[in-house]
């Protein structure tokens, strides 16, 4: 369990190298009289993608706005560099699971990082340099053609890797994903999860994702949490998909609540 | 001050139209105001933001009859005082609670403007305020058209601060949170901004249009633009377009000023709105 776990931060703090964390401590939320997550425990360590999985309605992504400071909670939020020099809050980055934006906004990806990262006034000027970083920053995500697109005319694929190298700038303590559940076909999917990859290692990061596609969080993610409003099974994807609660939690799914892609996924892990 | 304006138009502009005093004070009004209405209208189209930037009006209104029945302050700085505190009372509670937000803005506008019927028709005295409904463009006095100069530039400060942060709210609010942006304290200055703007020019241009001018100019420009900097542009310029071409024709015309001005944005708009599929990339 986590309690029991070897790389606990508090000797990160101390003397583990190349170990930065972020602990996740009693989170409860409670929305009217219903507790949508309890007393949840997670430490996620740096270079180690960590996926949620679980039911609808388990409060994957309340969790998410829960880390975010968006949705109330009870419970702290710390983190701790690998030499426990700083410490205190978490810089966050965070890939929202959809934009609910309205898709004729005359606002181009320039503006929207720029909005997100300058404090200069995007309608009166953009000056070179901000430009040439901008692009910088989309290189990472190889999304660099797309700086002068207006965001309604992005793919859904496209928007993720924007909101992502949107996301990584400043580079985060701690960076949350919130997997579309439409939107973005296998191939964009893929393509996605190879760049988080490639830039997990690059830049040590720490990720928290939330998925619904079991075949990807099994390729991927170094840690597998099945979260049921409170933390049911943690641990690696194997150790995880191995589990009883786990396969029925998602034999319950394949008998309804989630649609036919779902299905296969499972179906596709346990062939494999 | 003003004679300065009025000495530069007299050389500048030797036409007959502007041979009045009024009408040289409309005309700087005009190209003070336009202006703000067609960067504010930027993010209230985006911002989805029209029914509430309608219930400004009827806070206005309401402002209006309040300060006559009170009295004691000035009238106008009663409307702002009010209508800047509905705005701000508005955006609490659309952000706290769970409540759609049109229900919300629905409550209160009503609220507002049956408040201020009551108040007004108070003692049969109606008729003295149906000028709020209309408009007149033309009874601008000198020392609000300076008054009005403070709020342009108050405005123009307030928009390099705020904007960028107000655009990342208006594409979503998670992702403004995760940015460190308290999006209510922006949300309010924004709505302020807004009910300043109305409160000061809702005589001139009347409770029945003034919403237009929040919405038209940004709604045509969003038609052919691709970017932030292109979508103020031409909102800005067709707010300004529109105010003046509004002005000199109501003049010729002898038509309300507001509502002249408001035809014609709105043929900017329909005319924009044939020819968008040219410009969108």
């Amino acid at each position: 369990m986590i309690g029991k776990d070897k790389h606990s931060c508090e000797k990160g703090e101390k003397n583990c190298q190349h170990l930065c964390c972020t602990k996740i401590e009693k989170f409860n939320v409670v929305i009217g009289k219903t507790k949508i997550i309890e007393d949840v425990n997670l430490h996620i360590h740096c270079g180690e993608l960590t996926a949620l999985i679980g039911t609808n309605g388990a409060g994957k992504s309340t969790l998410l706005k829960a880390i975010l400071g968006e949705v109330k909670h009870s419970g702290v939020l710390k983190y701790f560099d690998a030499k426990g020099v700083r410490s205190g809050n978490p810089c966050i980055g965070y890939v929202p699971q959809y934009l609910n934006f309205d898709v004729s906004t005359p606002t181009s990806v320039l503006d929207v990082f720029m909005a997100c990262t300058t404090s200069i006034p995007s309608w009166l000027m953009t000056p070179n340099s901000i430009r040439s970083r901008v692009r910088q920053s989309l290189e990472k995500v190889k999304a660099e053609h797309l700086i002068d697109r207006r965001l309604g005319a992005l793919s859904g694929g496209e928007l993720q890797r924007i909101l992502l190298a949107l996301a990584l700038d400043p580079i985060p303590d701690l960076l949350l994903l919130d997997e579309p559940v439409s939107g973005v076909d296998h191939n964009g999917l893929e393509l996605f999860y190879d760049i988080v990859s490639e830039l997990r290692e690059k830049y040590d990061l720490s990720i928290i994702l939330v998925s619904h596609d079991l075949a990807l969080v099994e390729k991927y993610a170094d840690r597998v949490i099945l979260l049921e409003g409170r933390v049911i099974c943690n641990g690696t994807p194997e150790e995880v998909f191995k589990d009883e609660r786990t396969r029925k939690a998602f034999g319950m799914l394949r008998s309804g609540q989630y649609g036919k892609e779902e299905t296969s996924s499972v179906v596709e892990r346990e062939e494999s | 001050m003003l004679d300065l304006w009025y000495g530069l138009v007299n050389t500048l502009l030797p036409f007959q139209w502007v041979e009045y005093t009024f009408m040289k004070n409309a005309l700087l009004a005009v190209l003070l105001a336009t202006p703000l209405f067609g960067i504010l209208s930027t993010m209230v189209v985006s911002s989805r933001m029209a029914f509430f930037s309608d219930s400004l009006g009827h806070g206005a209104f309401t402002g209006i009859a309040i300060g006559t029945l009170v009295g004691g302050i000035s009238p106008l700085w009663g409307i702002i005082l009010f209508s800047v505190t509905f705005a701000i009372l508005i955006t609490i509670i659309k952000n706290t609670s769970k409540t759609s937000p049109d229900t919300i803005i629905g409550v209160f506008a009503s609220t507002a403007v049956a408040l201020g019927l009551v108040i007004m028709s108070f003692g049969g005295g109606f008729n003295k305020f149906s000028s709020f409904l209309i408009g007149d463009l033309l009874s601008i006095a000198p020392s609000e058209i300076l008054m009005l100069l403070g709020i342009f530039v108050g405005i123009i400060l307030l928009w390099v601060f705020i904007f960028n942060k107000l655009l990342i709210i208006s594409i979503n609010p998670s992702l403004a949170a995760s940015r460190g942006i308290n999006t209510l304290l922006i949300e309010i200055l924004f709505a302020s901004a807004l009910a300043v703007v109305v409160a000061m020019t809702i005589h001139w241009v009347g409770l029945l249009i003034i919403n237009s001018l929040l919405v038209l100019p940004a709604a045509a420009a969003r038609n052919i633009t691709n970017n932030v900097k292109q979508y103020h542009f031409v909102s800005v310029g067709f707010a300004v377009l529109s105010g003046v071409t509004g002005l000199i024709l109501s003049y010729y015309l002898n038509t309300a000023t507001g509502s002249t001005i408001v035809l014609i944005s709105a043929m900017l708009y329909f005319a924009t709105f044939t020819i968008r599929g040219r410009f969108l990339g």
